[in-house]
């Protein structure tokens, strides 16, 4: 059975000693990474809204926070024991590069009014989601520890009732960019300036609402929407475009109304300055899509390959191979 | 905003004329934009079916036609309502309470959005278009949704008392409506709260126990047979979540037998609901349940089939007075 394919299954007693050496590791190598990351405490502003195209040092902050979410996910499905470990790994670019540069947000603030939204249609990506919210102070980091436990605030899904930060709930695959469509429209109606980002898988593209939202934001002008794409091109039951072809997907989105834009998923520099350009454009009428050219699983040679990685956990040594692919990533 | 029909085109002249109490929803919306609330509206391409053409005629700019898209404007609204804005959504009862139940459950309720869904043109009120457009499920699937409140109302007036209710309720409504013809059974200033059933009266022999469309024939039925010298009672059960117990109970420890009248399948509506408050608490009476048998409606004019299906006054009479026999 495909959907819980495991190329190795763990250890699953949490008190294994496998299973805490692990863990003290990945608690350690996250002190470390938030050290390294530089994000000014108290900032009101990422530095995109200053204009203009990145710095090597935002550049190295953006890679940085990118394998944080890396680590962090491979930290928290080893407590859930199983988990979406591919599906983050092909969006973590683009998770850092939202949070860390486009998006206006207050750190410590998950509900100032004035901050720009963020919606995920693959809301089991929500493991590589959870450890930045933390990180931005929306909520105490220690809830990370219990990911999944009993009566925990984070699950699977990210949702907004229980998690600070998390702008609309998800997990049922196609009502997302929906969602983002009436806040555009909320936003517009009360003079209120933020954007809407709409992170969606692209095995959703086979999901008939969000071309009924294509529709709608397109029809209403939404500017301030900006769709993202995951293009990794896989899904649970294997290729996207065998499973439900969604090819040609830029001609699509721009048949539909949409400003379209196609750009590598896990190059933040090409990223942020495509989200800085499309962010400072407030002439664009439309709302606009960018297709982001991604690999499941980007990062760790062996789920690159397998696309049964869509959900699995990690045996104790392919957890530290992983761990070490990652860190050797950032020599 | 969307194109519409000038005010004085033949259809939107058509259409108020024969069914006034369309104009309700447009008309109390209208109101509580105007006295300050933030209300905003949306259509899924039937806006003259609804009425809504009136407040996007008044406030263009807090109107937004979705199109044939009902998931999307559920959805859509779910996520409005996260910016301040109090979303009201119309559409057919079949297409909102059936097709966008998954929305209604995640987006709305889940979510705990202050969206009010208004399914309107519910039962078998459309006739002859046939089971794609009938509702006989809605109260069925909306009131197994957690945090969500279900109203059906009989008239223009009691669904305007609604409307102004709901501007203060904590949770999402789903409101139940019929399709502008309805009888009038209220007085405009009637009082009305939700979750508060209106007690008609209790029967020694039988309680009516009904909601929507069916109140109106209930009460011709309650006022024919106590003109017969039985003792018949109503309860108008408009709020369906939460479910007004006590009036439940005051009626069971009474009456003789409990009739449930609903347009709607007898299967988990009213009816069912009233039978786990009965099967619950306990109480004397015996429940008779009455409305659609867990069948698809015939195909015919609306008023045929309330009569084919006994919920005109006439027929409800019928089925109470055989309990009577």
């Amino acid at each position: 059975m495909r959907h819980f394919l495991f190329l190795r299954t763990g250890d699953c007693s949490c008190g294994s000693i496998e299973y805490l050496i692990t863990y003290k590791l990945s608690r350690l190598s996250n002190t470390e990474n938030r050290g390294e990351a530089g994000v000014a405490s108290g900032a009101n502003r990422w530095p995109s809204n200053s204009g203009g195209d990145i710095s090597d040092e935002q550049a190295a902050l953006l890679r940085e926070r990118a394998r944080f979410v890396r680590l962090e996910t491979i930290r928290l499905i080893s407590i859930a024991k199983v988990g979406h470990y591919s599906s983050v790994f092909s969006c973590a670019e683009i998770f850092s590069t939202l949070y860390y540069d486009t998006m206006r947000i207050r750190r410590g603030e998950p509900n100032w009014p004035e901050r720009d939204r963020f919606l995920m249609g693959k809301g089991h990506a929500a493991v590589g989601q959870f450890p930045i919210l933390a990180d931005l102070d929306f909520f105490d980091r220690s809830w990370l520890d219990d990911y999944t436990r009993l009566g925990s605030p984070l699950g699977d899904h990210p949702d907004m009732r229980k998690v600070p930060g998390v702008d609309f709930s998800s997990g049922s695959i196609g009502h997302a960019l929906s969602n983002g469509v009436g806040m555009a429209l909320g936003g517009r109606l009360q003079k209120q300036d933020f954007n809407v980002f709409v992170l969606l898988g692209d095995g959703e593209m086979q999901e008939g609402q969000v071309w009924e939202a294509a529709i709608s934001g397109a029809t209403h002008r939404l500017s301030k929407l900006v769709a993202i794409v995951d293009r990794n091109g896989y899904q649970l039951d294997g290729k996207v475009d065998d499973v439900a072809a969604v090819e040609p997907l830029g001609e699509k989105w721009r048949a539909f109304g949409w400003e379209v834009h196609d750009v590598d998923g896990h190059d933040v520099v090409a990223l942020a300055n495509l989200l800085r350009k499309v962010k400072a454009d407030t002439d664009r009428e439309k709302p606009c899509c960018i297709i982001a050219r991604t690999v499941k699983g980007k990062g760790i040679d062996y789920m690159e390959t397998e696309p049964g990685w869509h959900l699995g956990y990690l045996a104790p040594e392919d957890e530290a191979r992983a761990r070490d692919m990652i860190l050797g990533g950032a020599k | 905003m969307s194109t519409i029909l000038h005010p004085d085109s033949w259809q939107y002249r058509e259409i108020n004329k024969r069914a006034p109490s369309l104009a309700t929803l447009a008309d109390t919306l209208i109101e509580l934009a105007e006295a300050g609330h933030p209300v905003v509206a949306g259509a899924a391409d039937l806006q003259y079916s609804n009425g809504l053409v009136g407040f996007a005629r008044r406030f263009p700019e807090r109107f937004t036609q979705f199109g044939i898209s009902e998931q999307n404007m559920v959805s859509a609204a779910a996520g409005m309502a996260t910016t301040g804005v109090m979303p009201y959504v119309a559409t057919f009862a079949s297409f909102l309470a059936l097709l966008c139940c998954e929305q209604i459950r995640m987006d709305v309720a889940y979510c705990a959005q202050p969206v009010r869904l208004i399914g309107h043109h519910t039962g078998i009120s459309l006739g002859f278009y046939g089971t794609s457009h009938h509702a006989t499920e809605d109260i069925a699937i909306m009131r197994s949704i957690a945090d969500l409140t279900v109203i059906s109302t009989a008239d223009g007036p009691q669904f305007a008392a609604a409307l102004r209710a709901s501007v203060n309720h904590p949770q999402p409504i789903y409101f139940r409506i019929s399709r502008g013809h309805d009888p009038v059974v209220y007085a405009n200033d009637a009082p009305f709260e939700i979750g508060k059933a209106v007690v008609h009266g209790i029967g020694n022999d039988i309680t009516i126990i009904a909601c929507g469309m069916a109140v109106h024939s209930a009460k011709q039925a309650m006022e024919a047979l106590n003109g017969k010298g039985h003792s018949v009672g109503l309860i108008d059960m408009h709020t369906i979540k939460p479910l007004d117990r006590d009036a439940v109970m005051a009626a069971a420890r009474k009456s003789r037998i409990i009739l449930t009248v609903e347009e709607h399948n007898i299967l988990g509506g009213l009816g069912g609901a009233v039978a786990e408050v009965l099967a619950e608490e306990g109480g004397g009476a015996r429940l008779v349940r009455h409305g659609i048998k867990d069948e698809y409606s015939l195909i015919a004019p609306p008023s045929h089939l309330y009569r084919h299906y006994k919920l005109d006054g006439p027929g409800v009479e019928t089925v109470a007075q055989s309990l009577l026999a």
